[in-house]
């Protein structure tokens, strides 16, 4: 076994996902604390000239797996891909964003390696070489610092939780012969909202809840658009149909640590707080100066938020 | 059609949850215990496909005693048959190897189709229902909001950031729930009288051919557990007029808190 790290990067439609350079980042700070190096995985189909951005991250080679049948994720091909990968190059760690793919993808390596997994993992330390990660459970209720043993230890690391710093990477790109094997999987359809900021990648959210009243959210849409920020819904906007699905934060939505989070005619359920509870900064908006949401924001509002958020836009409008 | 859940027994979603005395488990003694959410739409998907293929579907859970409730639940929702492998060394290891166990009870039964929830809310691992396919050597799809059996397939919608993918997957095949995916029914009281009835195998890992040394191997462990850093709830910001709070906001959060 060697002392490299290896981070898996994604990418979608010929752009990483912010996620990446959080792995990248973790995965420098980790190959340093143990005199090892930083390789960083690149997959998909015509992906080569995505490498040279990785350098910046502290990557000290790219490795690249450029192929027809990696153009989109399939479970099948990816971990075929990267399984024989981590067979070949032994990493000690393996570094991964927690997202759709991630998550996927990391659960199906675990198994087929034999290799211990901490799922959407919020910190990172190295101690005398003693690798512990924390990792919320209990929807956010407990934090949990857990060792692993075996190897290579894979930690899918939650978005949005990590610093991205840069460093210096000798950048080195080398491309993969590896064969993705047939999948049985076909990919049938695939259906991207552009210019929509996904809400588990946003820096800022701004989320409706029952307080909304019905589906009119153009207040709420005016201030996210504003702050380039996302929408977000509690269960109940989505449950009244005012929100798809895609929108609930919460504990059978959306997971989010945005740096500001907007709560707006939002009780603050404890299902709810369990999808934002980790967020950088909370405001919350509510005419009930009792909503249990006021005692888990830094900063609150009892008022209308039919009247306050057009005077939030206006205030960011004057100072933009 | 035969398909199997499977199904985990978890404290509501509203529970307080805290530390227990060694640091490294929580408290159980006042909890109020219920089948994990994702898993209930798991259930609730097995029935309809059930409905519209014919077919029979199997509850598999691992836990103890009380998780017997769980499982009799799901059967007065309408499954068919649980099995329930309860057994000291089987319970609360970690996903990899309870994923391992799960695959070991799945080979001695007939499955066409696997249903999981993405994670268990007690761990949120979203890790075990990815393992166990890999287990059997099947196809996965995670994360699914639609689900269409056809002629020996199973077309899914599956959420990714930012939208949707349609897959299809020959059976057999393991997919898991996302929200969105249906809206599970309430067991009826027919339904609860008759689940009283229906058929619950307890197992213990010999009777699926697992030895005691079968499970060692990789590990997660828990070294410590502690509650989140408590959110010292806030300013409230006053003001005489709307515009007055707002603009002490916007000043907050860009002077004090430099998030916009
Ligand atoms: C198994 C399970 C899972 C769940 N998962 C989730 C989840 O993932 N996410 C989630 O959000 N919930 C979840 N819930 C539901 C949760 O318990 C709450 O019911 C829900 O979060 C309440 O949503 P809300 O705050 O929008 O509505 P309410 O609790 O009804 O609160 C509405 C708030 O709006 C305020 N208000 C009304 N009008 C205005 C106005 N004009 N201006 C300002 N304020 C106003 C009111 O004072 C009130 O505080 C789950 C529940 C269960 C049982
Ligand atoms: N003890 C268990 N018994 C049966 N199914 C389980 C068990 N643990 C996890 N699962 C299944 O795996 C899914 C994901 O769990 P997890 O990976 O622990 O978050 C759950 O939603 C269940 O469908």
């Amino acid at each position: 076994m060697s002392n490299l790290v290896l981070a898996i990067t994604e990418q979608i439609d010929g752009q990483f996902r912010k996620v990446t350079f959080e792995a990248l980042s973790e995965g420098r700070r980790i190959a340093s604390a143990t005199g090892g190096s930083l390789a960083a995985l690149v997959l998909g189909s015509d992906v080569g000239s995505l490498a040279d951005e990785l350098g910046k991250y502290g990557a000290d080679r790219v490795l690249v797996a450029d192929n027809g049948a990696l153009a989109d994720y399939t479970t099948g091909a990816y971990t075929n891909v990267v399984g024989a990968l981590i067979h070949q190059e032994s990493p000690a760690v393996v570094v991964i964003g927690a997202t759709a793919q991630g998550k996927d993808l990391s659960a199906r390596l675990s198994a087929r390696l034999d290799a211990p997994l901490a799922m959407d993992c919020v910190a990172v330390s190295i101690d005398d070489g003693q690798l512990t990660v924390t990792r919320p459970m209990y929807g956010g209720k407990i934090l949990a610092e857990v060792q692993m043993d075996g190897d290579p230890k894979i930690i899918a690391l939650r978005p949005n939780a990590i610093a991205i710093t840069e460093a210096d990477g000798g950048g080195a790109v080398e491309s993969l012969e590896i064969d993705p094997g047939e999948s049985k999987i076909k990919v049938l359809e695939k259906t991207l909202e552009t210019g929509k900021v996904e809400l588990t990648e946003a820096d800022i959210i701004v989320s409706g809840g029952r307080g909304m009243g019905g589906s009119d959210y153009s207040v709420i849409e005016t201030l996210a658009d504003l702050l380039g920020a996302a929408v977000g819904a509690s269960r109940s906007a989505v449950d009244e149909g005012w929100r798809p699905h895609s929108d609930q934060v919460g504990q059978t939505g959306k997971v989010v640590s945005p740096n500001l989070y907007l709560a707006c005619g939002i009780s603050g359920a404890i299902q709810h707080l369990a999808g934002m509870g980790s967020s950088k900064v909370i405001v919350a908006i509510n005419k009930d100066p009792e909503a249990p949401i006021f005692a888990k924001a830094d900063y609150g509002i009892v008022d209308d938020l039919f009247e306050v958020i057009p005077c939030i836009t206006e205030e960011v409008k004057r100072i933009k | 059609m035969n398909i199997v859940v499977l199904l985990k027994q978890v404290p509501a979603t509203e529970s307080l949850v805290s530390v227990a005395a060694d640091g490294v488990s929580i408290q159980t003694g006042d909890l109020k215990w219920v089948i994990n959410p994702y898993d209930e739409f798991a259930v609730e998907e097995a029935l309809r496909i059930k409905e519209a293929h014919g077919g029979s579907v199997t509850i598999l859970s691992i836990g103890s005693d009380k998780a017997v409730e769980a499982i009799r639940t799901a059967l007065a929702m309408g499954a068919d048959t649980g099995v329930l492998i309860n057994d000291e060394a089987a319970i609360g290891r970690d996903a990899l190897v309870t994923a391992k166990i799960l695959a070991a009870a799945l080979k001695g039964m007939s499955y066409d189709l696997i249903i999981a929830g993405q994670r268990a809310v007690d761990g949120d691992n979203y890790q075990v229902g990815t393992a166990v396919a890999e287990y059997l050597g099947i196809p996965n799809i995670s994360l699914v909001i639609k689900a269409e059996v056809t002629d020996g397939a199973v077309q899914c919608h599956r959420t990714i950031e930012g939208g949707t993918v349609v897959l299809e997957a020959p059976l057999p095949a393991l997919f898991t729930t996302q929200r969105g995916l249906n809206e599970p029914r309430y067991a009826s009281l027919p339904g609860i009288m008759k689940a009283k009835k229906k058929p619950l195998e307890t197992k213990t890992l010999s009777d699926i051919g697992i030895q005691p040394g079968d499970l060692e191997g990789p590990s997660t462990r828990i070294v410590r557990m502690t509650p989140p850093p408590e959110r010292a709830g806030g300013q409230m910001i006053e003001g005489e007029s709307p515009q007055e709070k707002a603009a002490k906001l916007v000043k907050a959060l860009r002077e004090e808190a430099k998030v916009i």
